[in-house]
């Protein structure tokens, strides 16, 4: 079996935060109790949307340590494949749904003497789980949240009005920016910082970081790739002797799954390393998309990140 | 089945002898009639009734005397418990894994009352009833994992995952082939295996992290590791072989069935949820060496893999200068006939000694 | 000078490297001995402007030519020992985007990595150069006692006596090799001591 531990859990409550963003709160189906969970850490939630099973992974924004429910605030995405419309549209109050046990790629550094948050936009749901926790260890942290405007700004109040002198908002609409480089300066040694947001800004944050002498130990970053779209491909996989046909609106890992066959998985989103797959023969181009491959081991075209990168040409051979 | 609790010492008088239950439920490590290093990983999630692979954390005959020797050995020497500030969450996440694990797997011997953070633990063996609040160190006479760990059998390494490396960040180390936690202690997965031979080369370790570091909540696993001792001794420390080195160089052809002792590491891997830390109890067997001659296939096959071990496995493992005696013992139990594959002992369908 | 080359060895045996230069706002370089020499090989006016340089001679006297470099901040101790508390004053304050630059015997650069390390900077983010003796800082695994400069194996535990043989096991927490009793298993056979890289 490929992926976590699976839990059967029902919707109890949806709650719309503004135009864009809804939290989804689930329990367990047998009454009992959920697992703990370390900040940080995501579930991926099965969708049944239609024919295509999708799964998803969110983080999970609730109290690490609360046993009896967990919740994820999922952004609509309306240029995406559909996973976030269904969450939006189809699910409803009292469904049954399929989730993973937590799984974090995310953790914070216990060691830190400080953390120090940068979020953009629904970036900021992970850093809900890690504030909370940071809480119970009486840990140190600062958290700079950019957003859109106020009416698109997630959690910031209840986080401004709970934690007033570690919380910092900007609102772009109001030309506010973080000072970045004035923020980065002044940190005490043994300070991890922690960015969660658009590419734009995980790769700001983590170049500026680094130019300034932070060690690369001490900046985490967490990006999860929604499978793009992409032209139709065919696949042969050789271990199980069968040719796949990837739609365009499927990823590779969905049509190797849709086809029976075994394959291994954790985050679906080009991070955690689980999926990674021998390429045995190909003629075309390879779409790398994912985190997880070097640069060189993308040139070298012997592996291949199945959740979110695709082929075009004429023929790929997997070992799978 | 009510356990019936040994009294026996690991040191001076070796009072130590597994029962007849005990031997035949001994993890024998080979699967075949040879050995060689692998990533010989399986889920931990049960295995068949009676046996050391059953139960989460195995509690058998030995385990009220080995609690008395883990605090023999804290008390003549502290460091052999040790946790760094940042592991104290990863210490709870353990207590309430182990706290849970045996009181819902031994029932009739442990017992845990939860009402939120007031928390009741009864452990019956060792006489133990105690009322505590979780994530309260104040309310603990130790820290949490040296709490726990001192009424759990076998060692428990503590690993932070940070940077796609494991660290060996916290432990309760005092049943160990040979290696010092307060020296390792803060090492990455590959400098604390550093001294072990030809698997770095073999890229073992390359491939144990990697599925180590994927190792999810809720999904333990579990492998096998074995080496040789002489005298049932626990505590095979390297801050004590100044003291129990020269106690290899006591066997004889008379005494080495007695004496001679294999012995067999259950190792299980958990994912922490609190902490995403992993915890890797060890978990010590010993079997003295005529005590597994009475299984025929075992005897066979134990033969053959001592004989044909590589020199720097045997020299690694400790036994080099005492393996022609060991070979001489053994080749009396091993009359050629073929073994059946698998680690189990088969006495209904294995042949007698034929020889 | 040339530098001398450890063998290929365990994975717990520390690699040393080569110092170069790192951007940040603040650096601090703590040279012993010979290690003065990788500090001059690096210098230069802009990064010396950003520079505390600590410098234990140790025997040598490089501490004209460290001061000719005008770094920031010099200061010249008599031993690792009475540098520390002003290494601690000054790690204690520091910002992130410290370089940190360790330069001199294996037991100098462990001990100071230690106190990098306990203000929280990686180990991976500090810069070492071995320049100097291959004098070894070792452990005895038995009684725990550091005995400092071991240049032969085995060697005697300057606290319990015990005679040990020098591993490369090495453990950052300690700063030190791991040395066990070498007679264990046979009480009062002790090899001839010889150098530990002859």
């Amino acid at each position: 079996m490929s992926g976590a531990e699976k839990i059967q859990v029902k919707v109890t409550e949806i709650t719309p935060l503004n135009e864009l963003v809804t939290r989804f709160r689930f329990e367990r189906v047998d009454g009992g109790q959920l697992p703990t969970f370390s900040g940080g850490a995501h579930t991926v939630v099965e969708m049944q949307d239609g024919g295509i099973t999708r799964l998803n992974p969110y983080s999970l924004m609730s109290d690490p340590f609360e046993q009896s429910s967990y919740t994820i605030s999922v952004r609509r995405d309306d240029q995406g494949r559909g996973g976030s419309l269904f969450m939006h549209r189809q699910v409803k109050l009292g469904d049954e749904m399929t989730i993973s046990y937590p799984v974090n790629l995310f953790s914070l550094d216990l060691r830190a003497r400080k953390h120090l948050f940068l979020a953009g936009g629904i970036g900021i749901t992970p850093f809900l789980a890690q504030i909370k926790q940071l809480d119970v260890l009486h840990g140190q942290w600062e958290l700079h949240y950019a957003c859109r405007n106020q009416a698109l700004a997630s959690y910031a109040d209840e986080l401004a009005e709970r934690h007033p002198h570690e919380t910092h908002i900007y609102y772009d609409d109001q030309k506010q920016a973080i000072d970045l480089k004035g923020l980065l300066n002044g940190q005490p040694l043994g300070t991890h910082v922690y960015v969660c947001g658009p590419k734009g800004m995980i790769d700001w944050v983590c170049n500026t970081a680094q130019a300034q002498g932070w060690p690369a130990d001490c900046i985490h970053y967490e990006e999860f790739l929604a499978p793009q779209p992409g032209k139709p491909f065919e696949v042969h996989l050789k271990a199980s002797g069968k040719t796949v046909y990837v739609g365009e609106h499927e990823s590779l890992l969905e049509a190797i799954e849709r086809e029976g066959v075994d394959a291994p998985y954790l985050c679906r989103g080009g991070a955690c390393g689980q999926c990674e797959t021998v390429v045995l023969d190909h003629e075309g181009n390879f779409v790398h998309r994912d985190h997880w491959l070097t640069d060189e081991e993308k040139a070298a075209g012997k592996k291949i990140m199945p959740c979110v990168s695709r082929f075009e040409g004429k023929s790929l051979v997997l070992d799978r | 089945m009510t356990i019936q609790f040994n009294d026996e010492s690991f040191r001076d008088d070796y009072t130590f002898r597994n029962s007849e239950w005990a031997i035949k439920r001994f993890p024998f490590p080979f699967h075949e009639d040879s050995y060689m290093y692998s990533v010989n990983m399986e889920q931990h999630r049960g295995g068949p009734e009676g046996s050391v692979y059953e139960k989460r954390f195995d509690v058998d005959e030995h385990y009220v005397s080995e609690m008395k020797d883990r605090a023999i050995v804290l008390d003549q020497d502290p460091l052999r418990c040790q946790s760094l500030p940042h592991m104290t969450l990863a210490g709870w996440d353990l207590l309430e894994l182990i706290m849970v694990s045996k009181s819902e797997d031994y029932p009739d011997l442990f017992e845990l009352h939860r009402n939120g953070n007031q928390w009741r633990w009864i452990n019956k063996p060792l006489g133990i009833d105690h009322s505590f609040t979780f994530m309260d160190e104040t309310t603990l006479p130790y820290g949490p994992m040296e709490y726990i760990t001192r009424q759990a059998q076998g060692d428990y390494a503590v690993l932070d995952q940070r940077d796609d490396m494991l660290w060996m960040d916290a432990g309760m180390v005092t049943t160990q082939a040979d290696w010092s936690l307060d020296f390792d202690i803060g090492m990455n997965f590959f400098e604390w295996h550093a001294p072990v031979p030809l698997a770095h080369e073999m890229g073992v370790f390359q491939r144990a992290l990697k599925f180590l570091l994927n190792i999810q909540q809720g999904a333990p696993a579990r492998r096998l590791n074995w080496t040789m001792t002489v005298n049932p001794l626990l505590d095979t420390s390297p801050e004590n072989y100044s003291k129990w080195g020269i106690q290899k160089t006591t066997l004889t052809p008379e005494n080495i069935g007695r004496k001679q002792h294999l012995r067999v590491e259950l190792q299980t891997f958990f994912r922490l949820p609190r902490s995403n830390a992993l915890v890797f109890p060890i978990r010590c067997y010993l079997c003295a060496f005529e005590d597994l001659m009475t299984v025929p296939k075992w005897g066979r096959r134990l033969h053959r893999v001592v004989r044909d071990l590589p020199v720097e496995l045997a020299t690694y493992k400790g036994f080099i200068n005492n393996r022609p005696l060991m070979l001489e013992y053994l080749s009396q139990f091993d009359d050629g006939l073929p073994t059946s594959p698998g680690v189990w002992p088969d006495l209904e369908t294995e042949p007698p000694l034929t020889k | 000078m040339s530098k001398f080359e450890f063998p290929k060895s365990i994975a717990s045996r520390p690699v040393w490297g080569t110092l170069e230069f790192r951007s940040g706002e603040h650096h601090l370089m703590i040279a012993e001995a010979e290690g003065a020499e990788a500090v001059l090989d690096i210098a230069t006016p802009d990064l010396m402007a950003k520079t505390h340089i600590i410098y234990i001679p140790r025997g040598t006297d490089y501490a004209d030519k460290l001061r000719a470099l005008t770094p920031a901040q010099f200061y010249e101790g008599p031993s690792y020992g009475a540098a520390l508390p002003r290494i601690r004053r000054v790690l204690e304050d520091a910002h992130m985007g410290l370089q940190v630059y360790l330069t001199g015997t294996e037991g100098m650069m462990g001990q100071a990595m230690n106190e990098a390390m306990a203000v929280g900077l990686p180990h991976t983010a500090i810069q070492t150069e071995h320049r100097g003796s291959t004098a070894r800082r070792m452990q005895c695994v038995h009684c725990k006692g550091i005995t400092e400069d071991v240049e032969v194996d085995p060697f005697v535990c300057s606290h319990c006596g015990l005679n040990l043989f020098v591993r490369d096991h090495y453990s950052r927490r300690h700063a030190a090799y791991q040395g066990v009793r070498v007679d264990a298993e046979d009480h009062g056979n002790v090899p001839e001591p010889k150098g530990i890289y002859e």
